[in-house]
């Protein structure tokens, strides 16, 4: 098992608590099938100059952090490389300065040499540079329910001049931002779906995405299988099996020729 | 925010992805921070085949930064030609994986250089600004804001 990255400082009346969801993503990352998966699609760490340049990570609606801290602390053992880039976004403000901590003091803990970048206030992917994602990590709002009013973002995202405290409203805007996925609890994911064949690197590219139960995944990942021959969607990590079903489970997205 | 995060971001706008002036974002009126962190070797021999150099320089001269040279460094450049000597020297097990044992590696100028340039220099507060479209993007206490008001998505 290796260590979970602390959370102690998030103000989780503002930001999504680690929950059953993340932590099944962390097991997943460094579950053994998905270690060395990834070890041999980034090997060659070492070889000559521009075999393989250091992968970058990005993760989408960080909340807390936890995730993207775990992979940065421990990228040597998931990766068998000390060159790991990540990288972070989130819509809520709050959640960005939490993750950046997170992070932060995830990778001195653990003496992680992977390097951290930032965490950026922002939709989804869309702000990052086409095609330079190398593994892509998204714990969407996945829970059926009305997608929250965005109209009044800007004003919920910021403390107001002279605010101490946030209010009952804005802290129940911010984390219906974390969990209300919408119809089928997928409007928001099929955004990102749609991002993702432009986000990732086209050769070495790879996406864990998680679903649950309510989201159909067996018709997600037909989706996904029909962009084109070569792309590819399995499950490759879940939790809470009941009466037949995986309350939860985690898809990796990839390209194979 | 770190520089080298800038070789990584382009315009949110969906029509600005089509257009290469939407990248670089520029940055303007930018305060900037030195914040020290442990220089990485292999780190930055395995990220210099993804900088985008020429835009890279760009950023540096608009913040009035040392100018850089007009072509990146080599990996060779990144090091200092060891003393000959020490052939068996007890390598730490964590430096196993790094090219065979040559722990003994010192970083040189240039590698220091561009330590500093691309994850010690941040931008605290300031404007990142996209060379096609021209929206402004804030970055305030070292968060950039890439949100976009509604009729710009
Ligand atoms: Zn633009």
């Amino acid at each position: 098992m290796l260590p979970t990255p602390s959370t102690a400082h998030v103000s989780f009346d503002l930001v999504y608590e680690p929950a059953e969801d993340s932590f099944l993503l962390l097991d997943t990352l460094s579950s053994l099938s998905e270690t060395a998966f990834l070890r041999e699609r980034f090997s060659g760490a070492t070889t000559e100059a521009g075999c393989s340049s250091a992968p970058l990570v990005l993760e989408v609606g960080v909340g807390s952090g936890v995730v993207l801290a775990f992979v940065a602390a421990n990228a040597h053992s998931v990766f068998g490389r000390d060159d790991v880039l990540t990288l972070g976004t989130d819509i809520n403000s709050f959640a960005c300065s939490a993750a950046s901590q997170t992070v932060r003091s995830a990778v001195t803990d653990h003496k992680s040499h992977s390097t951290f970048l930032d965490i950026v206030n922002g939709d989804l992917a869309s702000s990052v540079r086409p095609n330079s994602v190398d593994v892509f990590v998204f714990n969407p709002p996945y829970v059926p329910a009305e997608l929250p009013d965005r109209s009044r973002h800007d004003a919920f995202n910021a403390r107001s001049t002279g605010q101490k405290s946030t209010t009952f409203e804005q802290e129940s805007y911010l984390l219906e931002l974390s969990y209300a996925g919408g119809k089928d609890g997928m409007e928001v994911t099929n955004r990102m779906l749609e991002q993702i064949p432009s986000t990732l690197d086209s050769e070495r590219g790879v996406a864990y995405v998680l679903l649950c139960a309510q989201n159909k995944p067996e018709a997600v990942k037909q989706r996904i299988r029909e962009w084109g021959s070569d792309w590819r969607a399995e499950t490759v990590g879940s939790s809470g099996k009941k009466a037949g079903w995986e309350k939860l489970q985690i898809v990796r997205i990839w390209r194979s020729t | 925010m770190k520089l080298l995060t800038l070789n990584f971001l382009t315009c949110a706008r969906r029509t600005c992805k089509t257009s290469p002036s939407s990248f670089p974002l520029h940055p303007r009126e930018a305060e900037l921070e030195i914040l020290e962190s442990e220089l990485n070797l292999v780190f930055l021999r395995n990220i210099l085949p993804r900088l985008m150099w020429s835009e890279l320089r760009g950023i540096g001269e608009e913040l009035g930064l040392p100018s850089l040279p007009e072509s990146p460094p080599s990996r060779e450049d990144l090091v200092t030609k060891p003393s000959p000597a020490k052939p068996s020297s007890v390598t730490e097990p964590s430096s196993v994986e790094e090219e065979g044992g040559e722990g003994e590696e010192v970083p040189s100028q240039t590698a220091k250089d561009l330590h500093r340039l691309l994850l010690e220099t941040t931008i605290k507060e300031g404007k990142l600004v996209c060379g096609n479209c021209g929206h402004e993007y804030a970055v305030k206490e070292g968060v950039a804001n890439f949100l976009l008001p509604g009729h710009l998505v």
